[in-house]
């Protein structure tokens, strides 16, 4: 991470009083904003900012066979790259780790929330299904990436229409249908990543704090029959978390999934 | 437990653990680590000379990992080569290890593990962990201690240890969800977290408390391995 040292002891110090350069406190969230239709060439498209980052999302869909286990359910694909356009810490050429990582976390948390009705992108068992392309891109990383970007895919895929089959069966792509993509709007899957420097633990940093941190967690909660549920998990980097630090998380969590669902649910459309 | 385990195995109890160090004699350090019917090989090469010469680091050496299923480890054909998922789990066991881990004596060098695992029935990171950690520890390497891994699941609302196949495709109820971790051998500093499935809070605060507990069965087997092998 290309943080000095100086910078870096002044955060550990700063984290230890509960204080941010910003006036958050540790655990205070970013002002998030959502707008829609980023390309109208997409099935459905959103702009996640949170704070300074900001990330685009798109959702194309096509027709395609289903996997031989699960003949009557449609198919995902999520896929990224953290584009040079959005930070210099990106670099150019095939995806590195972090082009990885980042869209196997969002379909981990979209899959297994439940949140897309599989079975509702069914055409014909066995036959033909619709798959959903959802694709994530940053356009400026000023920390909390993937926090960013599983809203952003959130948006494109509450905004999504299926489209309309030809006659002979292919994808009209000259009208835009009018069908939803079929989702358990409820759950409302949300990723929530924390970062930990000595043993202080925040949530949507800066790109300075994020570079300045030792260890992070990305977790992925939504709601299923009313109850909070954690849907994935997946820690990264080079220092451990205590078993303390996993119980704290898991008492934030909840406090902080209400109250971002509760700004979302006047955002979200 | 409401739920009776395919296997008919207990909640705590895990399959049958297979842990022996030196079994590629190239390698400068090798294990074989087994729950039950998954097996990971992890042979450990290094520290060497590190190329390309630019991912060099002259303040430490590097640890490198590569994780992957054998092509006919698995029921449906798995395609040679790195995938997604394979590299994603090669970074994270890399991050589980290194903190037990201080390579600072050999600048411009990398430590390379390799993992593959020829026989898979779920929980095969953890197995490879497992088997890569004592391979670590086999090669001498300067380590502050193994590190212990293990998969806990949840079979609707029951918790149980060490997830094979028949659990990890679990229908019904909440579903299944697996939970592989990975903690420092005699600490609660965990090292690898990831988790899939639907699992309130309150039961991940239970899981890791049952996965620790298990975690010091497995350290309990490699240790004996490793006294063995001297």
């Amino acid at each position: 991470m290309d943080i000095s040292n100086l910078t870096r002891d002044y955060l550990h110090k700063l984290f230890k009083e509960g204080q941010r350069f910003d006036g958050r406190g540790l655990l205070d969230l970013k002002d998030v904003s959502i707008e829609y239709g980023v390309s109208n060439k997409a099935e459905g498209s959103a702009r996640v900012k949170i704070g300074k980052t900001e990330v685009i999302a798109g959702v194309k869909i096509d027709v395609g066979t289903p996997y031989p286990d699960s003949l009557d359910s449609g198919n995902l694909v999520v896929s990224g790259d953290l584009l040079p356009l959005a930070s210099p810490r990106f670099e150019m050429g095939p995806p590195g780790f972090g082009g990885i990582e980042v869209p196997r976390l969002i379909d981990r948390l979209l899959r297994e929330s439940g949140f897309i009705d599989f079975e509702g992108l069914c055409i014909k068992e066995g036959e033909k299904v619709w798959t959903l392309y959802v694709d994530v891109y940053p356009i400026n990383d000023d920390g909390a990436l993937i926090d960013a970007a599983s809203l952003a895919c959130v948006a494109a895929l509450r905004h999504a229409t299926l489209p309309e089959l030809t006659e002979d069966q292919k994808v009209n792509r000259e009208s835009k249908g009018k069908k939803k993509v079929p989702l358990n709007e409820s759950m409302l899957p949300l990723s929530f990543t924390f970062f930990k420097l000595g043993d202080s633990l925040l949530l949507h940093p800066t790109r300075e704090e994020e570079e300045a941190c030792e260890a992070k967690i990305t977790f992925g909660a939504s709601k299923w029959e009313g109850t909070l549920m954690i849907n994935s998990c997946q820690k990264g980097w080079e220092t451990t978390f205590s078993r303390a630090d996993i119980e704290t998380m898991m008492d934030t969590i909840p406090e902080k999934y209400e109250e971002l669902s509760k700004k979302l649910n006047k955002l979200l459309k | 437990m409401v739920l009776k385990r395919v296997s008919g195995r207990k909640a705590t109890e895990m399959r049958p653990m297979i842990a022996k160090v030196g079994v590629v004699p190239n390698a400068d350090g090798s294990a074989i680590f087994a729950f039950g019917n998954s097996i990971a090989i992890a042979a450990v090469y290094g520290p060497r000379q590190l190329h390309p010469q630019h991912m060099q680091d002259p303040s430490t050496g590097i640890l490198r990992v590569t994780y992957d299923l054998l092509s006919f480890s698995v029921s449906d054909r798995k395609k040679p080569g790195p995938s997604r998922r394979s590299q994603e789990i090669s970074k994270v066991i890399e991050w589980s290890l290194l903190p037990v881990l201080d390579l600072k004596e050999f600048p411009n060098t990398v430590v390379d593990v390799q993992v593959y695992i020829p026989q898979a029935d779920a929980s095969t990171r953890v197995a490879a962990i497992n088997a890569a950690s004592m391979a670590l520890a086999h090669a001498g390497l300067p380590m502050k201690d193994l590190v212990t891994a293990v998969s806990v699941g949840k079979l609707d609302k029951d918790l149980v240890v060490d997830v094979d196949k028949d659990e990890e495709d679990f229908e019904g109820g909440e579903g299944p969800t697996d939970f592989p971790m990975a903690k420092i051998a005699q600490s609660e500093a965990f090292t690898l977290l990831q988790l899939d499935g639907k699992i309130p809070p309150e039961s991940v605060k239970k899981a890791l408390a049952m996965g620790s507990d298990a975690c010091n069965e497995v350290y309990e087997v490699q240790k004996k391995a490793l006294k063995e092998f001297v």
